[in-house]
């Protein structure tokens, strides 16, 4: 004889239970208040301590060191497809070309700060040298804080600028730089 | 003649489906979730335009903090464990199984190795406490950044670099790093930033 499992169901039956009065089936109430408490409680909780916002990264390639030993030509540049970016503290100085340079400041504001200058820059490049020819040559002043290097580099992929690269300051240009300072201070 | 009082009825709601709905929830936010281990270093991120998600795994994070003291961690337990062995094997510390065990779930370290054993020796206030101070050193006599990353590559040759450093952070110590970075010919790695709000363009 089959065993009779669970066997809720209105429907009269074969085997022992034939014929046998059912009770009048009472649905429970349960209190469902405790549970929905705690479901909250825990619903908070992982809401509250789940990060959802994964961080983004800018990759960043720099030129492999030059050893003092090998002898590696340093590829020369036209001069005039170079600008030469000082960053500071939220300034940015810049330079064009290599003699006698010419110290310019400027910030990091979006409408007339560097990428305008860069802009301009480039277009003048383009008149003279064809399309992607300028040079940005990146060095950050001691001054400078990680902010204004991110912010620099965001700068170049902005204008999806290929052609930079970062290197050390001169102490010409940090002479520069704080002539540049002592007569702005002085005007 | 007397008014029949309305009766005041017990108006009972189904909440079925409201704690339906808040197990779904419940459930969903269980399974996403990703727990932060404690960082060693407060840092707030400057942003950028960049929206490159950084990849979850073989990540080697050098954390820089405001004023410019450096931290080094790994994201996986097993690469941490073989680091600990690199570093007996190269500096010849012992350590217990216990400071073995606190040092495979710190996220970050930021002490010297020669303070390693005894900052694993500690309780977590003491170690809260030393972070507020530490850094590893990378001065060109005694850069351990560097050898911490070489342990890092050793145990796992795909773990990428990269550099988790407040706004603030002084530019020459980030030179520094990426100096590091250089002598070990790591040319390629990445800056965590947030995303930029639409305020700069």
């Amino acid at each position: 004889m089959a065993a009779e499992v669970g066997g809720d169901s209105g429907a009269p039956k074969k085997g022992k239970k034939q014929g046998k009065a059912r009770k009048p089936k009472k649905r429970p109430r349960i209190d469902m208040t405790p549970m929905v408490d705690l479901g909250f409680l825990l619903l908070t909780f992982f809401v509250l301590t789940t990060t959802m916002s994964t961080p983004n990264t800018m990759p960043v390639v720099v030129p492999p060191k030059i050893e003092k030993k090998e002898d590696v030509e340093i590829p020369k540049i036209a001069e005039g497809k170079v600008i030469t970016l000082l960053v500071g503290r939220g300034k940015v100085y810049y330079y064009t070309g290599v003699e006698n340079p010419e110290l310019r400041v400027t910030d990091f504001s979006p409408k007339t700060g560097v990428r305008k200058v860069l802009i301009d820059r480039r277009a003048e490049v383009e008149g003279r040298y064809g399309k992607d020819e300028m040079i940005v040559i990146i060095k950050m002043m001691e001054e400078a804080q990680y902010k204004d290097f991110v912010d620099i580099l965001d700068e170049m992929s902005i204008i999806q600028q290929k052609k930079y690269a970062l290197v050390d300051i001169t102490p010409e240009e940090k002479e520069l730089v704080e002539e540049y300072k002592k007569s702005t201070n002085l005007s | 003649m007397a008014k029949f009082k309305a009766k005041k009825q017990n108006i009972a709601i189904d909440m079925t489906p409201m704690v339906d709905l808040a197990f779904l929830l419940i459930t969903f936010f269980m399974l996403t979730v990703k727990f932060r281990a404690p960082q060693a270093v407060e840092v707030q991120l400057p942003s950028s335009i960049a929206d490159t998600p950084l990849p979850a795994q073989d990540i080697l994070m050098i954390s820089i903090s405001q004023d410019g003291r450096i931290f080094f961690g790994v994201d996986s337990k097993h690469v941490r464990l073989a680091i600990l062995e690199k570093i007996k094997e190269r500096y010849g510390y012992e350590f217990t199984e216990a400071e073995a065990k606190t040092f495979s779930v710190l996220a970050e370290i930021g002490v010297p190795f020669e303070q390693l054993k005894s900052y694993l020796s500690y309780g977590e206030l003491e170690r809260k406490a030393i972070d507020k101070k530490a850094s590893i050193p990378t001065d060109s006599t005694n850069n351990q950044l560097k050898q911490w990353i070489l342990f890092a590559r050793y145990s796992n040759p795909k773990i990428r670099i990269a550099i988790r450093a407040d706004e603030k952070a002084p530019y020459p110590v980030i030179a520094r790093v990426i100096e590091t970075l250089k002598d070990q010919k790591v040319h390629r790695f990445n800056l965590i930033t947030t995303l930029e709000a639409q305020t700069k363009s």
